[in-house]
Formats: C-alpha cells, structure tokens, sequence
C-alpha cells in the first residue's frame, strides 16, 4: 500500500533534526578546540557559530552586546527560542518521531525518547566547559546509534528513503554553511591576524565534518584552501561531502514513485557541483557561489515537499486502483 | 501454600470461580488447584513476568500531561484467569446476537419509516431529545442495512448470578486490544495451565473485524480499509494502532484524508490520492465532518458525511447509531427485540425505571438513596448517582435534576456485581469485575469468545474503568464438557 504523505513527512524531518542535532554538536565541539588552539589575539568570535546556524537575528534579540562564549553555547545548545538549539532539535526529532511509532522500529524510537530525556536532564552539565565534550559526545554518539537501528531494523522501503533524504540534504545544506561561514573569517584583508593560522582553521573545517581522517587519506595532500574546498564540496566519497549528499538524495528519489519534479530540481545542482572548480574562485565568487548551492537546495525541499507532502490538493492527479 | 480457599471472604457476593460453600464452581478446579500449588514467591515471579511481558509488549493507554506529552501506562493485568463454561457462553452468544440485530433494525427504523413509533411500542418524544439522533442520517441506507458494526455490550452478573446486560456501546467502543493482548500475556505466564483446559481462542478477532469492514464494500474486490485514529494523544491510540496493524490496513488522522469533488473519500500518499473505500472511524459522530458536524472540529474530514450519504464510503460505526446508546433508550431494548424479532429475549436488561414515566419517577424519588441514577448519554460513569453512597445534599440536588429534565434519566437498583480471586499486594482477595464482549455485524454477526473482563482493582470499588484504578483479566472460555 502507498505510504501516507503523513507519515513521510514526519520521517523526512525526523532526519533532518537527529542530523541538524549532531552537526550541531559537532560544530560547537570543534570551534571549542579550535579557539583554544588560538592565540588570545587572533581568537576567532563564538558568533561565527551563530552566523552558520543563519540565527544571527534571533540571537541578537536575545543576547545584545557581546557573542561570549557561554551566551552562544547556551543558545546553541539549550535554548527553547532556538529552533535550532540542539535541544529543540531533538524534541522536534522526538515529536515527529512519536506519531509514527508504528512505523519505526520500537528500539528506534526508545532511543529517540531517551535521547531527549537525557540531554533534558544533563543540559547543566553541557553548558559548563569541562563537560561540554562528554555531553556533546554523548549526543553524537546516540544519533549515530539512532541511524544504525534504523539502518538494520527497518525494512528500506519508501520510509526509509525519506529519511535518506533528509538526513543527506540536511548534511549538504550544513557543509555549505560552514564553508560560508569560515571562508569569509579566513579572508586575508578582514584578519590579518588570523593569516598564520590559516591551516588551523582549515583542518577545523575538515573536523566540523568528520572529514579530516579521510581527508589526508584520499587527499594526500597538505591541509589548504584549495585542496579542503575540493574535497569537501566535490569528492564522491565522503559521506558528508556535497556531491556525495547530493547522490545519495538522487538514488533515493531513483525508488520513488513520480520522482520527476523533484529530479529536476536536483540534476542541475549535481552537473553544476561536478563543473565547478570552487578553490580558483576569489572569495566574493565563492561566496555568491556557496549562496546559490543554498538556494538549489531549497528549491530541491521545496519539490520534495510540493510533490509528496502536500501536493495532491493543488494538483488532484487522482490515482484510481484497478 | 499461598492460597487458602477455604479462607477466601466470598462475603455474599457471587464469585466467579469458587461457590459460597468454598468449593470451586464447574471448570475452576484444576486453576485453583494449581494456584495452590504455587509458593507466594512462585507466584509472585508470574505476576513479575507479566508485569514485563506487557512492559515489553508495548500494552499500554495513554494519559495525557502537560509536562512529558502523552504519556504510555502499562496496562494493570491480574493473572487469575475469570472462567465462563462453553455451555453458558453460547448462551449469552445467542443473547447478545439477538440483542444487537435487534438494535440494528431500531436504528435503521428510526432513521427511516419509525414503524416503532407509529405502532406505539416506542415514544417519538424521546428521539427529539436525544443527544445521539443525527437528523442528517434521515433516509440514509448503509451497506448491509446494519448501522452498529461493532458494538462492545457490558455484561454483569448479579448476586444470583443471572447476567444482565448493563448497556450497550454503539458508537466508537473500546477494549479488544486489551482482550487479545491479555491472552497473549496469559500464554507467555501461565503456560502449564493452557494443557489442563481446553480455552476457545480469541485472536480471530482482527480478521473477523476486517471481513466484517470489508464486507462494507461488496462491490471492491480488494477494497481500501482504513482506521480513522482523533490522534496519538487519544486514550485509546495503542488500540487504533494495533487493530489497523493486525488488519493490516492504513492508520490514519482527518488529516490524511479529503474528500473530492466527486464526493468521494481519498487518502494523501506519496502516489497521489488513494480512494478509500471502508472507514473504521474512532472518532465521536460530532468531530466526524466540520462541515456537516462541528465547525469547528479539526479531527474530522470536511465532506465525509456527503461522501457517506452518496454511498461513496462505508462508515463504522455508522453516523447516528449512538441514538441506540441512549440510557433511556436502553430501557425499551426488552421491548425492541419482541418487537423486531417477535422473540423471547435471551439476555436481560437490569430492571430499570424510566424518569420519563410518572409512576417510575415517583417510585425513582421516593427511592433515591436505595438506586444508581444515570443520565441518558454520559459514558464512563460520569454524571452518575449512586444513591446508597450519597450525602443527603447530593440526593437533594439529583431529586431536583430528574425533576426539571425527567427525560434524561433512568433509575437501576444498585447491582452486586461479582466477584473474582485477584492477586492484590501478594494477596488473593475477592474483586468486583464485568464483561465487554465485542459483536461484529456486516454481512455476518460475530461474538468474540469472551471478551474484556474489567476488574476494580480497589477494595470494594464496582468502577472498572482503567483511568480510575481498573484492571483487567483474561476470560476463558472453557469446552468444559469436551474436556
């Protein structure tokens, strides 16, 4: 029987906020160890975090003045006005998750239950800096735990599939963020300062992603500007490379039922992303550039969304049965 | 020895399993025997195992809080089985059959000729009155002509044993999940007990919901079953589920449904719209349709009454059964079924007195503090006056209800309603329980075998439900004689 347009929504956000919750840790972990690497004056602001996350407005409204460094984890981590905060993340992953528990494996969502209890429950101990890394560890490792019984205990049926889906656009989406992000900090006339850390900062890109291993054994190369780009936008390999999300999105859509609109929402971006060769642009192209793989992106959602969530009141393409 | 019957306070009560002088009644022997047989710890470690089996099963009913959501609580389950003899089993089966076809006929009438009415055996006041008549189903013809495909009858016995029909859910019963579950938990717990008896099975029951639903669309050779759920934070969720998993059929919210321009009944799926051809709805008729019901009501599908009346989709239960649910219509169901069926009736009611009726009124009035009143159609106990346990105020106040609205009440001696052994605090002591068996009817009529027995799981307490204190056994029904 077709799947309930319910009932894929629910799973395709689920996804995407178990992974917007560990990208999320991940992000703050690394600019952790990143600004401790630093010396004093060339300490990078907590803001770029916010500025990632695009939450600057939100921020701004509830912390004026300063972006110190217990504000942002605070709001990164713990606050409810957030809908971003790794905390809201995870009820929203709770809360889509709970209506489809018939359709989850029942360990599945046991551990998304837990998963929010705890973080609830230790939110004191992650706001404080000696144990910020175990608890944010803790909250990778559960999701990743999460996907593995997904993985191994639901049938890779359409569900499945959009799960996928959302777990792999939310990815590429948060990759292209943190290019943004860390691209216009390294710009050599807006911090001199920063220049003779430049690989520092490249290498904490590669950790953001867990791409740093893997980096110097498919790459085999020093950690730079150019080499990072190319591997973090265009490698085939990498799970949490752009292409690779991408492809991994289009081999899904392949098992779908009228997968056209949406396909052709996704095919220009990957022929775009395999043209590209993103370390010769300047730094204000590349910034228009990562802006326009943003909004492809959205464009793929939006079909996603047009065609299998809600569609069918607009476009009464009524199915008969035999 | 943890068990000593002869001690058990049968306290002039009629208990299920052991008779006033002590001795096991017809089929308990060899359960009580072997009861006996077990230490308190042995016991104990079954009652334990239970406890997870249903923890780990997912058997649970969901109470709503503001703090953690809904929230999932297991299922109170005692282990003492309740027994009820094949031999007196298909009697009540006939009685219950008889009952429902009866109710059926009632309903289908009153939405179209009113022969009842006009041949004097049913006064008309009381349809202008009731809350349950829905005008919009006046001339409306669903499938088979059966409006109440499921029906869940409590039955209760009395201290002479005779059972009585207590009343009559026909609009959106709830319960069998928990029937069927509580076999599941009995095999796992007390398996050695399975090989002493010969129990009738009981989990048939989703496949005969399913012919029964899909018997609703005699036209469709595979036709399109769905379960209609208000939602996860419904106290019967986990039943919704279970059943459109044990059917095999699609659990969905108003949501997911619309009803197109050619009034018929879709569902969103990630193909496009599916026609739906049966809809087994757990939502109340009033939420059913915003734009027949409700306005305002966001649990429903704008249009499905249309879709209904056009003969689009089949309905379960239909729009407008409840009018048979009624209180005070459950008094004139003697009547109904001789009427109807020009039979005996087989099972009877509790003796009740009508408010409506100025001589049953002032016999109700004059009586109060001996009677349990119930207005015509709360559910769930609310509503009620149990005269025995009442404040002098308290009568006062009822006195004056029936007096200004003598429609909405009926008046029943208060039942002693029996007992059975149930382990409470690693004790065995005498507990008030009933009986919800279930009644399919589409093209056939099923009984399940037995039903949800509900016991009061508080000293002396009669009310059963599972959100105030209620648990619930397993009912066996024994092929004592085959045996």
């Amino acid at each position: 029987m077709a799947m309930l347009s319910r009932v894929a929504e629910h799973l395709y956000w689920m996804a995407r906020y178990l992974e917007r919750a560990e990208n999320t840790a991940r992000l703050i972990n690394v600019n952790g160890s990143l600004v401790l690497d630093l010396p004093k004056h060339a300490r990078p602001s907590w803001s770029s975090l916010i500025a990632i996350t695009g939450s600057d407005e939100l921020f701004h409204r509830d912390y004026p003045g300063t972006a110190a460094e217990g504000h942002v984890v605070k709001f990164m981590l713990a606050d409810d006005a957030n809908p971003g905060s790794i905390l809201s993340s995870i009820r929203s992953a709770r809360e889509n998750a709970r209506t489809i528990r018939d359709i989850i494996p029942r360990e599945a969502w046991e551990q998304i239950n837990e998963l929010y209890l705890n973080a609830k429950k230790n939110l004191a101990s992650g706001l404080s800096p000696k144990w910020r890394y175990a608890f944010l560890k803790e909250v990778i490792l559960s999701v990743q735990q999460i996907a593995g019984i997904l993985d191994g205990g639901m049938s890779h049926d359409a569900g499945f599939e959009f799960m996928c889906i959302g777990r792999n656009l939310e990815r590429a989406d948060m990759t292209t963020r943190i290019i943004d992000v860390r691209c216009a900090t390294l710009t050599a006339e807006q911090n001199e300062a920063l220049k003779p850390f430049e690989n520092i900062l490249w290498m904490s890109v590669l950790k953001s992603l867990t791409a740093y291993q893997m980096y110097r054994r498919h790459m085999q190369a020093a950690v730079g500007r150019d080499a990072v780009l190319k591997f973090i936008l265009k490698d085939a390999e990498f799970p949490r490379a752009f292409n690779f999300c991408l492809h991994e999105v289009r081999t899904c859509l392949s098992h779908l039922p009228r997968q056209e609109r949406p396909l052709n929402a996704l095919l220009p971006l990957l022929g775009q992303i395999e043209k590209a060769a993103p370390e010769e642009l300047s730094q204000s192209a590349l910034s228009h550039f990562i802006d326009e793989l943003q909004i492809r992106l959205g464009a793929i959602h939006d079909a996603i969304c047009a065609t299998y969530f809600r569609a069918q009141d607009e476009n009464k393409d009524i199915k008969y049965d035999k | 020895m943890s068990i000593t019957w002869h001690d058990y306070p049968v306290n002039g009560f009629y208990d299920e399993l052991i008779a006033s002088d002590g001795t096991p009644r017809e089929g308990a022997g060899s359960l009580l025997a072997h009861l006996d047989g077990l230490t308190e710890t042995e016991l104990q470690e079954r009652k334990v195992a239970a406890d997870a089996a249903i923890l780990s099963m997912g058997i649970t009913f969901t109470v709503y809080s503001e703090d953690e959501g809904s929230i999932d609580r297991a299922w109170p389950f005692d282990i003492i089985p309740r027994i009820i003899t094949l031999r007196e089993w298909r009697q009540i089966e006939r009685g219950l059959k008889q009952r429902v076809q009866a109710l059926n006929l009632f309903i289908d009438d009153i939405y179209h000729a009113q022969k009842i009415i006009k041949d004097g055996v049913f006064p008309g006041e009381l349809l202008a009155d009731s809350k349950n008549f829905r005008p919009e189903c006046v001339g409306v013809n669903p499938p088979q002509g059966v409006w109440a495909h499921v029906c869940g009858s409590d039955l209760v016995r009395d201290k002479d044993g005779a059972v009585y029909v207590l009343e009559d859910n026909l609009r959106v019963p709830s319960g069998v999940s928990y029937m069927l579950e509580n076999r599941q938990v009995m095999k796992r717990v007390l398996p050695e007990l399975f090989e002493d008896y010969a129990i009738v099975p009981v989990d048939d029951y989703p496949s005969q919901l399913y012919h029964c639903l899909a018997s609703l669309a005699p036209t469709k050779q595979r036709p399109n079953v769905v379960v209609l759920t208000p939602g996860i934070y419904n106290s019967a969720y986990f039943e919704h589920c279970y059943l459109a998993q044990q059917m095999g059929a699609e659990l969905v919210e108003g949501g997911d449904l619309l009803v197109g321009d050619d009034d018929c009944v879709y569902m969103r799926t990630i193909e496009g719209l599916t026609p739906v051809d049966v809809i087994y709805r757990r939502i109340d008729d009033l939420f059913l349709d915003p734009e027949a019901f409700q306005p305002d009501s966001m649990l429903g599908v704008r249009g499905l009454l249309r879709a209904w009346k056009k003969g689009n989709v089949a309905l379960a239960n239909a729009p407008g059964a409840g009018v048979a649910d009624d209180k005070v219509v459950y008094t004139y169901v003697p009547d109904i079924i001789r009427y109807y069926l020009g039979e005996d009736v087989i099972l009877p009611n509790v003796p009740s007195y009508r408010c409506i009726n100025p001589t049953e009124r002032d016999f109700v009035l004059a009586n109060l503090d001996k009677l349990v009143v119930k207005p015509a159609n709360e559910s769930g106990g609310y509503g009620m006056l149990i005269g025995p346990k009442a404040t002098r105020r308290e009568l006062k106040a009822f006195a004056d209800l029936i007096r200004n609205d003598p429609r909405n009440y009926m008046a029943q001696p208060l039942l002693l309603l029996s007992t059975a052994p149930t382990l409470v605090d690693h004790q065995v002591e005498p507990r008030h329980l009933d009986l919800r068996p279930f009644i399919l009817s589409g093209r056939e009529t099923y009984v399940t075998n037995g039903g949800l027995t509900r016991v009061a799981l508080k000293k002396g307490s009669t009310v059963v439900n599972s959100s105030q204190g209620g648990g619930s056994k397993d009912t066996w029904i024994i092929d004592w004689e085959g045996a």
